[in-house]
């Protein structure tokens, strides 16, 4: 292949003759991350298009789902409150006088709690990143040492156990492994609490940063610590089973890909020690697809979360979108829909610059 | 002619993927659902809909799985179910297959403007979580059935589109194509001739894989409310039922149980497909029986 052997031999040429020419862009980095950038803020962009063209797209007349039938008989209420929210311009200008609310971060009313959708959001988002972190925390730790070691024992017991594993894992439906987990841990065994954040006769410690457990924490209320991690722990195992199968796969399939390389080949032939093999060559070269996987696993984790949240009665991001979908409070969804776009490519954004950061090609070229 | 065709051709084995213990359960458990799916109605004791005064009761000989809220026969609606979800999902999982392939194909083949927008939009889309990128379909178009299907093949495309747009990218600069296209065929004919017979089966092990992906939404939806609407016996929505009985846990346990049984079975099937179409993982299984 030219196209992979060229860099190559131009650098060598550079290197015997002449000081390399310097490339187009003298801080090849700079123009990675503004690469990157663009093309997130693109994505960014796009995710508004898309919840502005579904809201648009909806059968039902926001009018009457708003005023209510009665205001909605009255053609005066109907026009003033069209011309307030700007339904009586054409759709490009809608679309910019949308863009314009959401810079102000004015997501709109929820028809359902008739407040604000940020606010609704501001206290659903903490509950949900709290029980998001705290699993994929686990599960990194867990999924990718399984599946690295997996893959070390590769046609071994061990590695036919992980594989299984890990497919009932990502097999299994969520919402009934919450609901079986719920019977089983709660119902059945009792040992640890059922639904909600907290017991129902804690009081919450004062807002801080959202996380019941980092507030009681910082307000020093040590037995509402205990009492919220307690409460972590079913919905945790419940997404933490399946991100476990997901990463524990991906994981070993990186590591195997490696295994086959030839640098890996060359440094067991000049007889390095296995440990250093493993550790310097495998598991650094592995480490870019698992990084690219973690920052993916975000993704299924929120969509575990939709279901597990409803299971658990968790007043978090999932619950909250379900609650606006079965009702067709169609802001408050595309709210959700808005906060969990645009997190998910900026994770993915953070996965691209830590590339840079591990991969010295990616700063190079 | 003879004599060289019976002694020097070579015999297809099956590849050793396929022929693990794990692929072998996989494709028992599927060929049951199928057996299931065909014969259905010969093979529920009572009628799904039909309610009784006898609610949530528990498994007896009357009722092997017991029965649900309205005092339905739950393995009856197990065994309905599965005529449900499973040709559903198969439905779903080829439209988006031919959906997605077919846009990647031509995006890969065409290149410029046409692959730019193609995978954009495929990025976009990529950018939102499944479940909650469909719910916000489904909800905007009302919760039915079709409307759970259309929001699926939404979020479900874009992985076809990219994997196919890669294996055509592999495949167009080969040497076969190009002459194909120097002798003048014109770009579609030589999609369906030179490129498709190259890129169909990886596609199909994504297919395999991904049909216990489609369950698994289809029933997610349902579950949440945005799929088929009661009395349907879905296995999603059956499962919902459970959650508002939950001491009665029968009523969750085997719809679940269902779910699980084929998702993990054609992640079986598919797992393996993968690995014996793959050939970079030949290349690993060779490596190791040196």
């Amino acid at each position: 292949m030219p196209r992979s052997g060229e860099p190559l031999t131009a650098e060598v040429a550079g290197a015997a003759t002449v000081p390399p020419a310097p490339r187009r862009g003298r801080h090849p980095l700079l123009r990675y991350v503004s690469i990157r950038l663009g093309i997130s803020v693109l994505l960014v962009w796009g995710v508004t298009l898309v919840t502005f063209v579904m809201t648009n797209l909806v059968p039902a007349d926001p009018v009457t789902a708003v005023l209510g039938d009665a205001a909605a008989a009255d053609p005066e209420v109907v026009a003033q409150f069209r011309r307030e929210l700007g339904l009586d311009r054409s759709l490009p200008e809608q679309y910019l006088l949308y863009l314009q609310r959401l810079l102000h971060l004015d997501l709109g009313t929820s028809a359902q709690t008739r407040r604000p959708v940020l606010d609704d959001l501001r206290e659903a988002v903490p509950a949900t990143a709290e029980l998001a972190l705290f699993v994929l925390l686990v599960s990194v730790v867990v999924g990718v040492g399984i599946g690295v070691f997996a893959a070390l024992r590769h046609r071994r017991f061990a590695d036919d156990v992980v594989r299984v594993v890990s497919l009932v894992g990502i097999s299994a439906p969520t919402f009934w492994l919450a609901l079986v987990v719920f019977y089983v841990g709660f119902y059945r065994l009792g040992w640890f609490p059922g639904s909600g954040r907290l017991d129902t006769q804690l009081v919450p410690p004062p807002q801080v940063t959202g996380f019941m457990t980092v507030d009681s924490l910082l307000a020093g209320q040590t037995a509402t610590f205990v009492n919220a991690l307690a409460h972590l722990l079913l919905p945790g195992l419940v997404l933490t089973l399946y991100t476990v199968g997901l990463l524990a796969r991906f994981s070993r399939s990186a590591v195997l890909d490696v295994l086959n390389q030839e640098y890996v080949t060359a440094a067991r032939a000049k007889g390095l020690p296995g440990r250093v093999v493993t550790f310097r060559y495998v598991l650094r070269g592995a480490l870019l697809p698992i990084l690219t996987v973690v920052g993916l696993s975000f993704g299924s984790l929120l969509s575990g979360a939709v279901l597990t949240e409803t299971v658990f009665v968790w007043h978090g991001l999932g619950q909250y979108a379900y609650q606006a979908a079965t009702r067709l409070d169609l802001q408050a969804v595309m709210g959700v829909g808005l906060v969990v776009g645009v997190t998910y490519i900026t994770i993915n954004f953070v996965v691209d610059l830590l590339y840079a950061v591990i991969d010295p090609r990616v700063r190079r070229q | 002619m003879t004599l060289v065709s019976t002694t020097t051709r070579p015999r297809r084995r099956v590849p050793e993927a396929l022929r693990s213990p794990l692929t072998v359960v996989g494709v028992v458990v599927a060929a049951g659902w199928l057996l299931v799916v065909v014969l259905g109605p010969l093979l529920q004791p009572a009628d799904p809909l039909a309610q009784s005064p006898d609610r949530l009761a528990p498994l007896s000989a009357a009722h092997w799985f017991g029965t649900d809220s309205l005092g339905r026969d739950v393995l009856s609606r197990v065994i309905a179910g599965a005529r449900i979800s499973i040709p559903l999902s198969l439905l779903l999982v080829a439209l988006s297959a031919s959906v997605g392939s077919l846009l990647g194909a031509v995006a890969g083949l065409l290149g410029g403007v046409v692959d730019e927008v193609v995978m954009r939009l495929a990025d976009l889309v990529l950018a939102f979580p499944t479940i909650i990128l469909a719910m916000v379909v489904a909800a905007a178009l009302g919760p039915s059935l079709t409307n759970a299907v259309i929001a699926m093949l939404v979020v479900t495309w874009p992985q076809y589109a990219r994997v196919t747009r890669s294996l055509v990218l592999g495949a167009r600069d080969r040497e076969f194509v190009v002459a194909g296209r120097l002798l003048g065929i014109g770009w579609f004919t030589s999609l369906r001739r030179d490129v498709v017979p190259n890129v169909a089966g990886p596609v199909f092990a994504l297919t395999t894989l991904d049909f216990g992906n489609a369950i698994l939404l289809l029933s997610g939806l349902s579950f949440l409310g945005l799929g088929t609407v009661p009395p349907t016996p879905e296995w999603g929505l059956m499962v919902s039922d459970g959650v508002q009985n939950f001491t009665a846990w029968w009523v969750a346990a085997f719809p679940g149980l269902a779910i699980c049984s084929i998702v993990l079975a054609f992640n079986f099937i598919g797992d393996a497909l993968r690995d014996a179409l793959d050939p970079r993982m030949q290349k690993a299984v060779g490596s190791r029986a040196l």
